[in-house]
């Protein structure tokens, strides 16, 4: 059986490699100073983190007067950057648990970084509602903690509640569902670390991993358990971010489309990111024949699927509103299309599902140039689409004495930029630190040592199942 | 307890398999095999049982929804009871997100630590490990000598149907790694 799956399947990672020769790829990068490519990366986005300190620090001490909300557009900047970083977050999830689930095995090249890209995401989404409140030092009071006011307790009834809830649970299930599999990974960097600090480190985190199978067979179990967790969690995080919108009676937001549109839009951003981020990756670190160029076409297959799905939503929202009878529903999809912010909604469309269908041809899912290009234009036309769901369905509503328009200060701008700071910050040092590729499981897909043998002696050509059936049999 | 075990050391996954297999199939017992991946079908080979993990999830997850449903149902309907919109004080299904989501939290994180429990690992443990090559590319079984069972002639010969790297007589003062 698994011969002829052999001989019909492209091997999931090209150079014919032994484990030894993966440890050492992968180690490389860490083993290595960072080089001046390094430095290039990370110095802009440090600076662009400082900046984003600086703006939220002052943004905190004078007040969020310092945005360009007015009493109509009550949320714009930080909120659309809350929904497009979590959207990111959520491509990780599904390269690390959905396609587990459904054995995609090609995913073992990527999932390290795309779970880190997750964590990464979702940390840079959790800093906007925060600093939305206004008053960030009462933060904790999103948790039902007792109380001398009564006890108060916090309204279980409110979608803002589920959402804390929901990103909470989301970051602690992305971080350890990413440290179990990180563990068999870090045992084997400390055991060619020499002794010292960096080996007593690893040693530490590495948990006393010894590679003993009784225990392979518990962590097999519990990485199907958390992919199984992780599975329904991602879907429900995002439906519960739609929520926060489809919940209110806003027209353009109180719709029932909201949670599967936002879940693939969600997909469709976060795709689009591992590949801008992946595409770099194994140009700078050498990790071509890990992620393959079949890597980047099956990506950027999902990412057209997931772009249609997207396109959908907007058509059927669109009809929705038109066919409704609705004129408050009816006017805001019109001025989307047609009023003052018609540009962010045709840069949204364009970027989104415009674009993306150059992915129907293979000439261009298989040019890692031409596809880190088109995952820009992704990124780029994700984040006007929550800007577009948010700004343009509030700042004409359902009285003309109170339109207002909106445009972002430097303040916001600047946090924007923050957020990108933050995550790239720690996405470089990552790549420094933690082996950006699963190690374990990419020497699991290698299928080395059945049926040919690399190294000197011919193992007989029988299947799995075959030869342990002649052991038996002697 | 001192305890005589035979490391035996192999370069392939079919290797390990087989081996295993063999051993196991001819009354042999086992110490532990050290691999570094899952070699899918070793548990198999090695006749061990499916891990009980699943049910510290589904318990703990269950626990977990259930101590949700009732803190919200007490904080909203019975504590203090806050009219939010006209809705009634025992709102369950505005409860299901939020009881979902602690459900998760709690069947995620106790089959971690659970796992990390009966596993025996925790930070700063010392790995003892069977061979130094263990989690890059060796495949390791340690056959226990102990054991009334062991044959030297019968082993070697099967070891050797494997194509065995290198066999290692060792003591080992605890149960745990081959030291």
């Amino acid at each position: 059986m698994a011969s002829v799956s052999q001989t019909l399947r492209q091997p999931l990672v090209a150079g014919d490699k032994s484990p030894a020769e993966v440890t050492r790829d992968i180690c490389a990068a860490l083993d290595r100073r960072a080089g001046p490519g390094w430095w290039a990366l990370f110095l802009p986005a440090f600076a662009l983190l400082i900046l984003g300190v600086a703006a939220v620090s002052y943004q905190i001490a004078t007040g969020i007067g310092t945005w360009g909300l007015n009493r109509t557009v009550g949320w714009a900047f930080d909120i659309t950057n809350f929904v497009f970083w979590i959207g990111i977050g959520h491509a990780g999830t599904l390269i690390s648990a959905i396609l587990f689930l459904l054995r995609q095995r090609w995913r073992t090249s990527v999932n390290r970084s795309a779970e880190a890209m997750t964590i990464f995401a979702v940390l840079c989404a959790g800093i906007f509602p925060v600093i939305h409140l206004g008053r960030p030092w009462l933060a904790y009071w999103m948790l039902p903690y007792p109380n001398a006011r009564g006890s108060l307790w916090i309204n279980f009834r409110s979608p803002l509640v589920w959402d804390f809830f929901a990103i909470l649970t989301y970051f602690t299930i992305s971080l350890v569902f990413w440290y179990v599999g990180l563990i068999p990974d870090l045992a084997t960097i400390r055991d060619r670390t020499k002794p010292g600090f960096r080996r007593r480190v690893l040693e530490i985190l590495s948990l006393g991993w010894d590679g003993s199978y009784r225990t392979w067979q518990r962590y097999e179990t519990v990485y199907k358990l958390l992919a199984g967790l992780a599975t329904p969690l991602v879907i429900s995080v995002h439906t519960i971010v739609s929520w926060d919108f489809a919940t209110s009676v806003i027209p353009g937001w109180h719709t029932t489309i909201f949670p599967p549109y936002f879940v693939a839009g969600a997909i469709f951003s976060g795709m689009a990111m591992v590949l801008t981020l992946m595409i770099v990756a194994r140009k700078a670190m050498g990790l071509e024949d890990y992620i393959t160029v079949g890597h980047i076409d099956k990506m950027a297959k999902v990412t057209l699927a997931t772009s249609l799905m997207v396109g959908l939503a907007y058509i059927t929202e669109f009809f929705t509103a038109l066919y409704s009878g609705n004129q408050y529903e009816e006017f805001v999809f019109l001025n989307r299309a047609l009023g003052p912010f018609a540009w962010s909604y045709w840069i949204m469309l364009a970027c989104n599902v415009g674009i993306p269908q150059l992915f129907w041809f293979r000439k261009v899912r298989t040019n890692p140039a031409l596809v880190f290009v088109i995952s820009i234009f992704v990124n780029i036309g994700m984040w006007f689409e929550r800007f577009v769901i948010i700004v343009t369905s509030l700042h004409r509503d359902y009285l003309p004495a109170s339109w207002a328009d909106y445009a972002p200060t430097s303040i916001e701008l600047a946090t924007l930029a923050g957020s990108f700071g933050l995550f790239f910050t720690c996405f470089l040092i990552f790549c420094r630190f933690v082996p950006v590729i699963a190690i374990s499981e990419v020497k699991g897909v290698l299928s080395v040592g059945r049926h040919q043998a690399p190294g000197g002696h011919k193992a007989p050509a029988l299947t799995q199942g075959a030869a342990e059936e002649a052991s038996v049999a002697k | 307890m001192s305890r005589r075990t035979l490391v035996t050391v192999f370069e392939h996954e079919d290797d390990i398999l087989g081996a295993t297999r063999a051993i196991r199939e001819a009354g042999f017992r086992i110490a532990d095999v050290y691999a570094p991946y899952a070699v899918h079908g070793l548990d198999r080979a090695m006749g061990l049982q499916p891990s009980k993990l699943p049910w510290v999830c589904f318990v703990l997850g269950l626990v977990g929804a259930a101590f949700k449903v009732w803190f919200e149902f007490w904080t909203t309907a019975v504590d203090w009871p806050i009219n939010v919109g006209g809705k009634p004080w025992n709102s369950l299904p505005a409860f299901v997100p939020v009881t979902f989501e602690v459900m998760v939290l709690f069947a995620g994180v106790s089959t971690v630590f659970a796992f990390l429990l009966v596993s025996r690992l925790w930070p700063g443990k010392r790995a003892a490990l069977a061979d130094p090559r263990v989690t890059d590319d060796r495949f390791i079984l340690v056959i226990d000598q102990t054991d009334a069972a062991f044959d030297p002639v019968k082993v070697a010969e099967l070891l050797e149907r494997y194509r065995v790297v290198r066999v290692e007589e060792r003591e080992e003062s605890d149960e745990g790694g081959a030291a």
